[in-house]
């Protein structure tokens, strides 16, 4: 199919294209970048919302109820649920669509599902690209449920507008509460199953940790109650949610996030093709192996050589009128 | 191709019957060779099944049946994938399967059956065979 094509079926909101695309993404394949250049434009306006928490904390029960509520309110729903590749084989075992089934034939929800591929923090080195695929495919809400998450896996906060942290009554003490990670992402704490012994308490410990929290803003991030099993509290955390976008909306930091986000990102996809570019340029010099060789033998250090590569390519770059326009 | 290109395949439970252990183990040992499963469950229909296949981009659907509707439901889903042009994807089945059906179910577009017993290396690589990687 041709890239063309493909893009134009995501922007007409069809689902093969969209779904191979996604695989294109994930299979980092060439075409993928070009699909993606082209779809740029018309992302950012779907709002992105990340669900994390430990495993067994009835995230994607969670997800599934949310959903229903947000196509009660006649919202379309794209969903990327990650699960963890197997470090060993780099096989996974995604099973996260097991609870998704109610929604497996309505026409307003796309659900993917994500191995890590070795990638740590939580998601896919590709989940960002994903959301923005389905972005561009016109869905109005894309629920990112990440991998069980512990204490680290905090890079969901990159890519979701809204982040809910979800535990569940009787996990640790309010020690654990204050550890770093997680409980710091949160805008919107929520304590599922609600109907075991100890939710209340759970409540009362995650208040009493935002209590001590010194560099809180405007938002102080609520602490809901919900069963997934059962659906209680959903209307209520999808209300919160949209709360927290008319937040961002008002305050500035919706523009302010984007700024930052859109630094971060071009930042990193200048030092990724500079690298590439510079090595490219070295790969195979006879002068390349030789310094290489010097710093092993210590007659070199790999600082100063590196800096005297650096400036070399910069000063032929400079003479050659710019680099190659693969655009890819 | 890309160095990261996995195979990824689903697994799926058409028909009533509530029995998933022989599904589950073929999944486990798919993971084991490194491809990504994607699990969906119980009781599920040729469409949520078709269309759980093209939302995930798979290579390979496997059905696991073992009610014995399998003449009704096996090439339902085949004609579902042909309807939505999805029929590139390789369909396998496994469980409870006379072999008298056998040759009407590949007539349909099933690729292989695998009936209980079957050593789950040859699954594996039956698929790394008949996937285009």
């Amino acid at each position: 199919m041709r890239v063309e094509d493909l893009v134009r079926g995501v922007l007409e909101g069809k689902r093969r294209p969209l779904a191979r695309l996604i695989t294109m993404i994930e299979n980092e394949d060439p075409q993928a970048s070009e699909a993606l250049r082209l779809l740029y434009r018309h992302t950012g306006r779907a709002h992105i919302i990340g669900i994390t928490g430990p495993p067994g904390s009835g995230k994607s029960t969670l997800v599934t109820r949310m959903t229903a509520e947000y196509r009660r309110r006649g919202r379309t729903v794209g969903i990327v649920a990650v699960d963890p590749s197997s470090p060993f084989s780099g096989g996974a075992l995604l099973g996260d669509r097991i609870r998704m089934q109610e929604h497996s034939l309505d026409e307003g929800v796309f659900v993917r599902s994500m191995g890590t591929r070795g990638h740590l923090g939580g998601i896919a080195r590709a989940t960002s690209d994903v959301v923005r695929a389905i972005d561009a495919s016109g869905k109005d809400v894309i629920i990112v449920e990440t991998v069980g998450a512990g204490q680290s896996e905090v890079e969901i906060i990159d890519i979701a507008h809204t982040v809910v942290v979800v535990d569940v009554p009787g996990s640790g003490d309010d020690i654990q509460a204050i550890k770093a990670g997680i409980m710091e992402i949160a805008d919107i704490f929520v304590v599922n199953k609600m109907d075991l012994p100890g939710a209340d308490r759970k409540v009362s410990e995650i208040n009493a940790m935002l209590d001590l929290d010194q560099k809180m803003g405007e938002w102080r991030p609520p602490v809901l109650l919900t069963n997934g099993r059962t659906g209680e509290g959903v209307p209520e955390l999808v209300d919160k949610i949209d709360e927290h976008m008319v937040f961002l909306r008002e305050s500035g930091l919706l523009e302010e996030k984007g700024l930052q986000r859109s630094r971060d990102e071009l930042h990193q996809i200048m030092e990724y093709r500079l690298t590439r570019e510079l090595l490219q340029h070295l790969r195979g010099r006879p002068e390349y192996e030789r310094a290489i060789k010097m710093i092993a033998q210590r007659h070199d250090d790999p600082y100063s050589v590196a800096q005297r590569l650096i400036a070399e390519f910069l000063v032929e770059l400079s003479r050659s009128g710019g680099g190659d326009e693969d655009g890819g | 191709m890309s160095p990261s290109r996995k195979i990824r395949v689903l697994i799926a439970k058409p028909g009533l019957d509530g029995h998933d252990r022989g599904a589950k183990v073929v999944a486990r040992a798919l993971r084991d060779a490194g491809m990504e499963v994607i699990y969906t469950g119980l009781r599920q229909t040729p469409e949520m099944i078709v269309r759980a296949a093209i939302d995930e981009s798979v290579d390979v659907i496997g059905l696991s049946i073992l009610s014995g509707a399998h003449m009704a439901l096996f090439p339902r889903v085949m004609e579902l994938l042909r309807k939505e042009g999805a029929d590139d994807i390789l369909v396998i089945g496994g469980g409870i399967i006379p072999e008298d059906d056998i040759p009407e179910l590949k007539k349909h577009g099933i690729a292989e059956i695998f009936g209980p017993g079957t050593p789950l290396d040859e699954i594996v690589d039956y698929i790394r065979k008949h996937v285009k990687v």
